[in-house]
């Protein structure tokens, strides 16, 4: 849409637009493929997150095959099965769930939540996605290149990352680090637009304590992303110079393969400090629009307002502010300060506190609910089951005494797993079936959504609960083989079979997921406009799936909270956003 | 990365004096009714370009903080030797102060619908900042011949990384003010272009003062002042 002008004293854009103003697509490039509407852009940003997501889920079939049965798969050998996990971890993170919550989720939910018509700077929000998708080309072309992708593991620490010895030094670090430069430059595209969208674009009566919390979560997401990724950037910068140019920003002096190396004098802890004021927010990036999400989709299902929606905002913007004040505490075992350590223990055993705040409210929020146990619901509870879990493992790993010993072990595996693997999986994956019907104008098969949530849900219990045990054992993560090692007993072999069973099992039932996907989309049952009798501003479009400018002639005008479910007096159990307080008032009268 | 610590602390105070005036306070439960009701809760009365600008010149000031914080880190190492700073770098600066005081003119006379200043200012503007590229290019390659190659000490490294990085967002700007110029001389209404060449002229004065920064920061005057921020977290 082109330069919809703005109301110069409201700054809000104006409730009637001229046919004129409005961004048509010209053809069928610009409509599907070129397209400048933030759905089509969201579709794609999908569409793509999740094809990459399929790779780095197969790699994981790859590891638990190693780890389940080592020697039996001579296809597999200890260079590429550290490539797995690395490319495994480096997709799930970045590619996988950044990019479908904020370039997905965001670019979908945004504009229609806050009553927009698109996003402020549609040119750019298009560049976002095609740089992006240049990124994941980049990274997907490592698995071809002469010596494969990088193994260094996600953290791409150096000097091992740029070394000899390491899987995929030839080409693999190279294309790595300039796939993530690609992959920060898109966002920040994408960034600036939801970030600018939240702010300048909302329509007349949404005020911010009117939003969703689905756009709080996203928004205070996306400020922080684009806070936290220039670290990385910088990280990579420096790193790919210290490989390409024989620069010292990161590599100390050292012995390569038998020689005195070009370097001298680099940092590798300085890497580690950049590395990680990037990673440790980038827990929360994932995690806050998850947050969001779940207290829409529970308070949907429950037909009940979110409980302390006041505090439920404080703490999205307290768990943001306090995540870039905690980085170092994936680091007590670095070599740095030791007296750091018990500063960064104690700011995040603070950021517990909103944690705990909003897990409470969500709870409440059940308590007394007319809960509607539909599948958006059950992957809503299996989400706060999970969170609470892997939550609960990172106050023992905040603690640097009890951190020490447990580093480098499954049992840090099976925390970020649960807290930052399956918990927003089961968010998306709740968000997926709860959309859907807005995306597409169909419902997902119910039968076959509750068959995937069992098994997605208790399968990844028995996956990742016995890696704690593994864990306070003392195996190690990234290890190819264990071998015969005296401390670590033969039923943790046996465990580790069985945990690559039902890993395998688990991954297979997700194709009911993707069958679900694709039969739904021509034989599901049609949903109508509002399927779930929501109060938010997406449901309430016109046309649906929503047309080009999301709300026909006129913007809504919202009137109330997005949370007004099973009001007493009122004519239904929920009141949408935008609708005047008048005709309520005619029915409390009516009903008194 | 006190430096970034610290950066972030201003950032916070705007961003919690912002929202102090978002009425975090409100009770939405309870405030059902029309537009203009519940005052306070309107976006800003800029424009949404200009608040995007905004948001990317702290995108851009995190980066180049966080640059100038594993500088002043790895300055610590004792490998580290400075590099004399090649005068022309003067010369450069003075070019740079000439491009954004040529844009402002530019602004100004935006205001006054005055085409032809306008339309003199973007191009002494454009016109000195690609000879400020220019001057860093020569410098680089006076350096260079002088001996001092990227990979031969990290102070070195830096230098060539922090002018390229400015470089690069100075050649940035020079699109968007590219596109603008274009504009203007296809004959668009001053009034229209007025807010582009505003946004140029910003983007030129922040470029500018980073630029300063990192000067002090190459030339060794902010030495003082880096060691303190070092001290404060060891």
């Amino acid at each position: 849409m082109v330069d919809i002008p703005y109301d110069g004293i409201a700054g809000i854009p104006p409730a009637e637009v001229p046919e004129v103003e409005l961004y048509h697509p010209r053809s069928w490039w610009t409509r599907y493929v070129f397209s400048q509407d933030a759905k089509v852009i969201a579709i794609q940003y999908s569409l793509t997150a999740s094809a990459i997501g399929l790779v780095a889920l197969v790699l994981s079939w790859l590891m638990r095959l190693q780890l389940g049965f080592p020697g039996t798969f001579s296809f597999i050998d200890a260079n590429q099965y550290l490539q797995f996990i690395t490319m495994h971890g480096m997709i799930m993170v970045i590619y996988l769930l950044t990019a479908l919550f904020l370039g997905g989720f965001g670019n979908y939910l945004i504009p229609l939540m806050v009553g927009a018509r698109d996003m402020v700077f549609p040119y750019v929000n298009m560049l976002s996605y095609w740089v992006y998708l240049l990124a994941v080309l980049v990274l997907a072309s490592t698995f071809f290149v002469p010596g494969g992708p990088t193994g260094a593991g996600w953290t791409l620490y150096p000097p091992q990352a740029i070394l000899s010895g390491t899987p995929g030094q030839d080409w693999g670090i190279i294309l790595m680090m300039s796939s993530l430069i690609l992959f920060i430059i898109g966002f920040t595209m994408g960034g600036l637009n939801y970030v600018v969208t939240v702010l300048q674009a909302r329509t007349r009566g949404m005020t911010l304590m009117r939003l969703p919390l689905t756009v709080w979560g996203i928004f205070t997401a996306t400020v922080m992303a684009l806070l936290a990724f220039p670290a990385l950037f910088v990280a990579s910068v420096m790193l790919l110079l210290d490989r390409l140019l024989g620069t010292s920003f990161f590599m100390p002096s050292l012995v390569e393969m038998g020689q005195l190396s070009k370097y001298g004098g680099g940092s590798p802890l300085l890497f580690q400090h950049l590395f990680w004021f990037f990673g440790h927010p980038e827990v929360y990036i994932v995690a806050l629009p998850a947050f969001g999400i779940v207290s829409d989709l529970i308070s949907t299902h429950a037909r009940k307002n979110i409980f302390g929606y006041r505090m439920m905002v404080w703490a999205i913007v307290g768990i943001g502010a306090l995540s870039f004040v905690v980085w170092a505490h994936h680091m007590y075992v670095s070599g740095m300060f030791p007296q750091f350590g018990y500063f960064f223990a104690t700011t995040t055993l603070i950021i517990a506190i909103p944690t705990a705040i909003k897990v409470y409210n969500w709870v409440l929020t059940l308590w007394r609910g007319d809960i509607h146990l539909r599948v958006p619901m059950l992957f809503a509870l299996g989400f706060i089951i999970t969170f609470v879990n892997g939550g609960l493992t990172g106050l023992f790993l905040g603690n640097v005494v009890v951190d020490v010993p447990l580093s480098d072990t499954m049992f840090v595996v099976a925390h970020f797993h649960m807290v930052m693997g399956v918990a927003p999986i089961m968010v998306v994956l709740g968000a997926i079936y709860h959309w859907y019907p807005k995306v597409t104008g169909r419902m997902l098969n119910d039968l076959l959504g509750k068959f995937h949530f069992w098994v997605t849900f208790l399968g990844a219990y028995l996956i990742f609960f016995p890696m704690h045990y593994l864990g306070l054992l003392g195996v190690p993560r990234r290890y190819f083989e264990l071998g015969d090692t005296s401390f670590i007993p033969s039923s943790a072999h046996s465990l580790n079979a069985f945990i690559s069973v039902v890993a395998l099992t688990v991954g297979f039932s997700q194709m009911v997921f993707l069958f679900n996907l694709a039969w739904s989309l021509f034989k599901g049952e049609a949903s109508g406009g509002n399927p779930w009798r929501a109060t938010t501003l997406e449901w309430q479009t016109p046309e649906t799936p929503p047309g080009h400018g999301n709300w026909g002639k006129e913007l809504p005008v919202v009137y109330r909270w997005a949370y007004d479910y099973s009001v007493p007096g009122a004519a239904e159990d929920f009141i949408p956003q935008n609708q005047p307080p008048r005709a309520t008032q005619l029915v409390q009268g009516a009903a008194s | 990365m006190s430096a970034i610590i610290l950066f972030l602390a201003v950032l916070a105070v705007i961003a919690g004096w912002w929202l102090s005036q978002q009425r975090l306070m409100a009770k939405p439960w309870l405030e059902e009714g029309s537009v203009g009701d519940f005052p306070g809760g309107d976006s800003m009365t800029w424009p949404a370009a200009k608040v995007g600008l905004g948001v990317f010149l702290a995108v851009a000031s995190a980066l180049f903080v966080l640059f100038i914080s594993a500088y002043s880190m790895r300055m610590s190492v004792v490998d580290w030797r400075p590099v004399p700073v090649p005068r022309l770098l003067w010369v450069n600066t003075g070019v740079l102060v000439l491009s954004s005081v040529a844009l402002q003119w530019s602004y100004v006379a935006a205001g006054r619908h005055d085409t032809e200043s306008v339309k003199i200012g973007l191009l002494v503007g454009g016109a000195s900042a690609v000879i400020f590229l220019a001057g860093q290019l020569l410098a680089w390659q006076r350096l260079g011949a002088a001996g001092y190659f990227v990979a031969s000490n990290p102070a070195n490294s830096f230098f060539y990384l922090l002018t390229a990085v400015h470089g690069l967002h100075l050649t940035g700007g020079l699109v968007a003010l590219g596109r603008t110029s274009a504009k203007v001389w296809r004959g668009a209404e001053i009034a229209e272009m007025r807010l582009s060449v505003e946004l140029c002229a910003i983007y030129w004065h922040f470029l500018l003062l980073v630029w300063l920064v990192l000067l002090g920061l190459l030339t060794g005057w902010t030495d003082d002042f880096v060691n303190i921020c070092r001290q404060l977290l060891s």
